[in-house]
């Protein structure tokens, strides 16, 4: 059967808030090289999917909740049919009340956007008594915050193609990030077994933690197609429609109060935050709950108080984007720290080095930390190579001087979560395959979106084998074919994958090792150890190679198959008590931004970067390298260029003329230093560094901007008019780009 | 709608496709020509994913109006590699881990083929120059402009 290329979305006219009163679609069925046309009625099982609360619909009938939402779906034969087909449609609505902030969302006349208050998480942290603590203060700070929505902006649109199988399921190829997640979504929605669909992923061009719903919202819709027409069906969404569609990261307001002694020690720490979570659930109770653990930054102090809520909006739903909530508070934590600094005449990096957590020191959830805290660490390595210190003294003397464009050093630091937490179920596996010919098979169900899984769970596998890399095939994720590994997100991958690969990897070596012993005659293969593609005895030095000791275990009918599980240690949460043991470890890191800021346009251009991370153990140097270049970027784009506007529920810029990312012009070197202390439970002492590497970037140069001018920035980003007037200006409520039906 | 025939030369080969007048060389290369290894990544010139190389010259090809290519020499990705080997570019990329998603990567390529062509070892500003018009969002750009100032310092340039 010939794939279907073209399909069409009908989506919320430029009514972000309306009820639907009717969908007609009858005129797009008569007409020719329409080979479909779906409304939710057509919809077989659940009509709406979600990950925490199952409230996103694939197709809405009743309410339009963003203009996101599609209302109709046509398969077609052609591109101008499919765009013709609708012209043909007619849907009649009733407009409601936009909400298109939270504080309008939270107004006790405002109509609920769901059934019930607009306030739909609340996560609390509760340590010692915070009143006391600011009645012991010398000195307090008030400050407001606000970060903007960003958009992942994975440089390949989501993309599926859907096909029948011959057995009445589903095969699904496509861009997905969290396959399993994706897979149930579809299986209710078809109404099909779990084992009936099959997700294979495809090379993901990017994802940042974007290819979660916005790709199963896409898998749930061609998967449908494909049932309606029995034909393969492709769907690709332009870049307009992935902008228009997708979720994107939170923006937040926080209120952060903060208590401290003359000599900079923190007495109490009071925070409320506000998520815009956009017009569904989707994770935005976990994003929150991240950012409940984190809001205090790596600060010791005995009284705190923070909360943490995320409110329906009529804007695009947001959820899971690289740092996942801490990117908010890391601005909001670091750039008060500084101002600390600033009113009690210290230096930035002398109050945080007498400040911030080390080893055995208890967070603001209670937990006491028993690994070794690598911050004081991490900082003293950052101003270390980038002369921080002095050049910070020398920037805040010349300033009055330096004109028009004055120089600005910054600092931030962050201690972050490793894995979900106690956010969910924790768990991954790995499958490790030795071939006859001693290559190797290694399988998982973490994907790999760009930020190197593969290779880092190859690379384990490898390392216990003692062959070489080059011998190793990694196979895309297919969810017919490996167990269910949970989500692709949090920083997660190397120590979870990596620690189940390692498990199956030391299977197969147990049962090899045995064989080997008889092939050279060791008396004891406890003695055997593995190098460079070689079992060798350690007592005689007689060696054999790993491929023959392949060929004869499968002579010898010796499995040469291991499944490895790694479940994640304990962690606990109480949300009453607002307390527990949040993550079974954390990661350490401190960057550095220099800046030239010109006084005269606004205009700040960051000229070098420093970067300290503490990962456990760097199982691929250029690897880590390559996310702390790449999440320095991305932080960059956050503190100085990208926002994502509405007005009024309407996206303001919806392709990459308006939303501006960093160009190669933009990025400064960034220098980095990778800090080893290997961790307990890390496979080979491993941690993360996808999300730490991205997370405060944006306040050091934030910070960096202070040192230079003296004025401060509390609303992200700082673009011109934020920089030369401190205030954003209106925004001009044009579209970007009109042609999204594409 | 009405169709026009058009000539083109890529990477060597040459091909007669009839075109609708609103087709562009980025819909000839993938959906005709079934070289997919040109991207589209926003349709409107501002991404770079899908450079091509156009008479010598990189060229955005969601911008190229089919009709407009008749006639000419066009080099894509897949024209890198010479005799089943790795172009000294796409080596120097894998060796720099230069590629993270590979979505850019295509683009990158191009960009620099024929920045190193028009320059000998460029400079470090020049490099990124060369690729400020192809956005990537997954390395902060450090490895690719290593990658590709590798290379030009090899004068390895074709
Ligand atoms: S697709 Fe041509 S520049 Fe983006
Ligand atoms: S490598 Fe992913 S966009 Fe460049």
């Amino acid at each position: 059967m010939p794939c279907i290329n073209y399909t069409a979305k009908c989506f919320a006219q430029n009514i972000p808030h309306a009820k639907i009163l009717s969908i007609d679609v009858s005129a797009v069925r008569r007409l020719p090289g329409v080979a479909a046309v779906l409304t939710a009625a057509d919809i077989p099982g659940s009509k709406t999917f979600g990950i925490v609360t199952k409230n996103q619909q694939v197709l809405v009938s009743d309410k339009a909740r963003y203009l996101g939402d599609g209302i109709v779906l046509i398969a077609a034969e052609t591109r101008e049919i499919a765009g013709r087909a609708l012209r043909h449609i007619s849907v009649s609505y009733r407009q409601l009340p936009v909400l298109s902030s939270p504080d309008e969302a939270m107004k006790p006349e405002a109509p609920s956007i769901h059934e019930g208050s607009n306030i739909f998480s609340h996560h609390k942290v509760r340590k010692g008594d915070v009143e006391s603590g600011f009645s012991q203060a010398d000195i307090l700070l008030e400050r407001r915050y606000q970060t903007q929505h960003i958009e992942h902006s994975y440089l390949e649109p989501e993309a599926v193609l859907a096909e029948p199988d011959e057995q009445g399921g589903v095969r699904i190829t496509g861009s997905v990030q969290n396959l399993f997640s994706t897979r149930r979504s579809v299986a209710e929605v078809l109404n099909l077994d779990l084992a009936q669909v099959q997700i294979k992923q495809a090379t993901l061009g990017g994802s940042f933690g974007g290819k979660d719903e916005a790709s199963t919202l896409l898998c749930c819709r061609a998967a449908l197609l494909t049932m309606a027409t029995g034909r393969p069906v492709k769907m690709v969404n332009s870049r307009e429609e992935s902008m228009l569609e997708s979720y994107k990261r939170h923006p937040y307001n926080m209120e952060y109060k903060l208590g401290a002694k003359r000599d900079g020690t923190p007495t109490a720490f009071e925070i409320r935050c506000i998520a815009d979570g956009g017009a569904y659930a989707s994770t935005s109770a976990f994003v929150t709950w991240r950012s409940v653990v984190q809001a205090t930054g790596p600060y010791r102090c005995k009284n705190v108080k923070t909360d943490t809520l995320a409110v329906y909006t009529n804007n695009n739903y947001t959820g899971a984007m690289r740092g996942f909530g801490s990117p908010q508070v890391c601005f909001a934590s670091e750039t008060l720290m500084d101002e600390l600094a600033e009113k009690l005449q210290m230096d930035p990096l002398t109050l945080r080095l007498k400040v911030v957590f080390r080893d055995g020191d208890v967070t603001a959830t209670g937990q006491k930390l028993r690994h070794k805290v690598s911050l004081i660490e991490v900082l003293n390595e950052v101003a270390g190579i980038s002369d921080f210190a002095r050049k910070w003294g020398q920037n805040r003397n010349e300033r009055r001087k330096a004109y028009p464009v004055k120089k600005g050093i910054g600092l931030a630091c962050s201690y972050r979560g490793v894995s979900l937490g106690a956010e969910g179920a924790d768990a991954a596996g790995v499958i490790v395959s030795v071939q006859t010919d001693g290559s190797l098979i290694v399988s998982s169900g973490l994907t790999d979106m760009g930020q190197g899984a593969q290779t880092a769970i190859a690379q384990i596998a490898a390392e216990v084998l003692g062959i070489s890399l080059a011998r190793v095939r990694f196979l895309n994720t297919n969810t017919s074919r490996v167990p269910d590994s949970g989500p692709t997100v949090a920083s997660r991958t190397t120590i979870m994958g990596g620690s189940a690969a390692k498990s199956a990897a030391e299977k197969v070596l147990t049962a090899m090792k045995p064989v080997a012993a008889h092939l050279i005659d060791a008396d004891n293969p406890e003695n055997i150890v593995v190098q460079k593609n070689h079992f060798i005895d350690a007592e005689t030095g007689r060696k054999v190679t790993f491929s023959r000791v392949a060929d004869a275990c499968f002579q010898r009918g010796v499995s040469l198959f291991g499944f490895g599980w790694f479940k994640s240690p304990k962690t606990t949460w109480d949300e009453e008590t607002g307390r527990g043991d949040a993550y079974f470890t954390f990661v350490y890191g401190a960057n550095v931004a220099e800046v030239e800021v010109d006084t005269e346009t606004g205009k700040v251009k960051v000229s070098k970067f420093y970067a300290a991370h503490e990962v456990g153990r760097a199982i691929n140097r250029a690897m880590v390298e390559g996310q702390i270049y790449g999440g320095v970027a991305m932080g960059l784009g956050y503190g100085l260029l990208e926002e994502f506007n509405f007005n009024q529920g309407s996206p303001t810029a919806l392709n990459f003329d308006e939303y501006l990312l960093a160009t190669a012009l933009d990025v400064p070197q960034v220098e980095c230093r990778i800090v080893e202390n290997p961790d307990p439970v890390g496979p080979f002492g491993a941690k993360s560094i996808g999300e730490p590497a991205n997370e405060i970037a944006a306040p050091a140069i934030i910070n960096a901007i202070a040192n230079a001018t003296g004025k401060r920035i509390y609303q992200l980003p700082a673009n011109l008019e934020q920089v030369l007037l401190g205030h954003k200006l209106a925004g001009s409520g044009a579209r970007g780009s009109e042609n999204f039906l594409g | 709608m009405k169709t026009i025939k058009i000539q083109l030369l890529v990477n060597n080969n040459e091909y007669e496709v009839s075109v609708s007048p609103n087709e562009t060389l980025l819909d000839i290369l993938r959906e005709r020509l079934g070289l997919t290894g040109t991207k589209r990544g926003c349709e409107i010139g501002e991404c770079g994913a899908c450079t091509v190389v156009m008479n010598g010259e990189a060229v955005n090809s969601c911008l190229i109006l089919a009709p407009q290519a008749d006639g000419s020499k066009i080099m894509t990705v897949e024209g890198l590699m010479r005799n089943g080997e790795y172009h000294p570019l796409q080596q120097s990329f894998l060796n720099h881990d230069a590629v993270h998603c590979g979505f850019c990567t295509p683009g990158m390529l191009m960009s620099a083929y024929v920045l190193l062509q028009q320059k000998q070892n460029p400079t470090e500003t020049g490099i990124k120059q060369a690729i400020a018009g192809n956005l990537c969002r997954c390395t902060g750009y450090q490895q690719i402009v290593e990658a590709i100032g590798d290379v030009g310092k090899k004068g390895e340039t074709d």
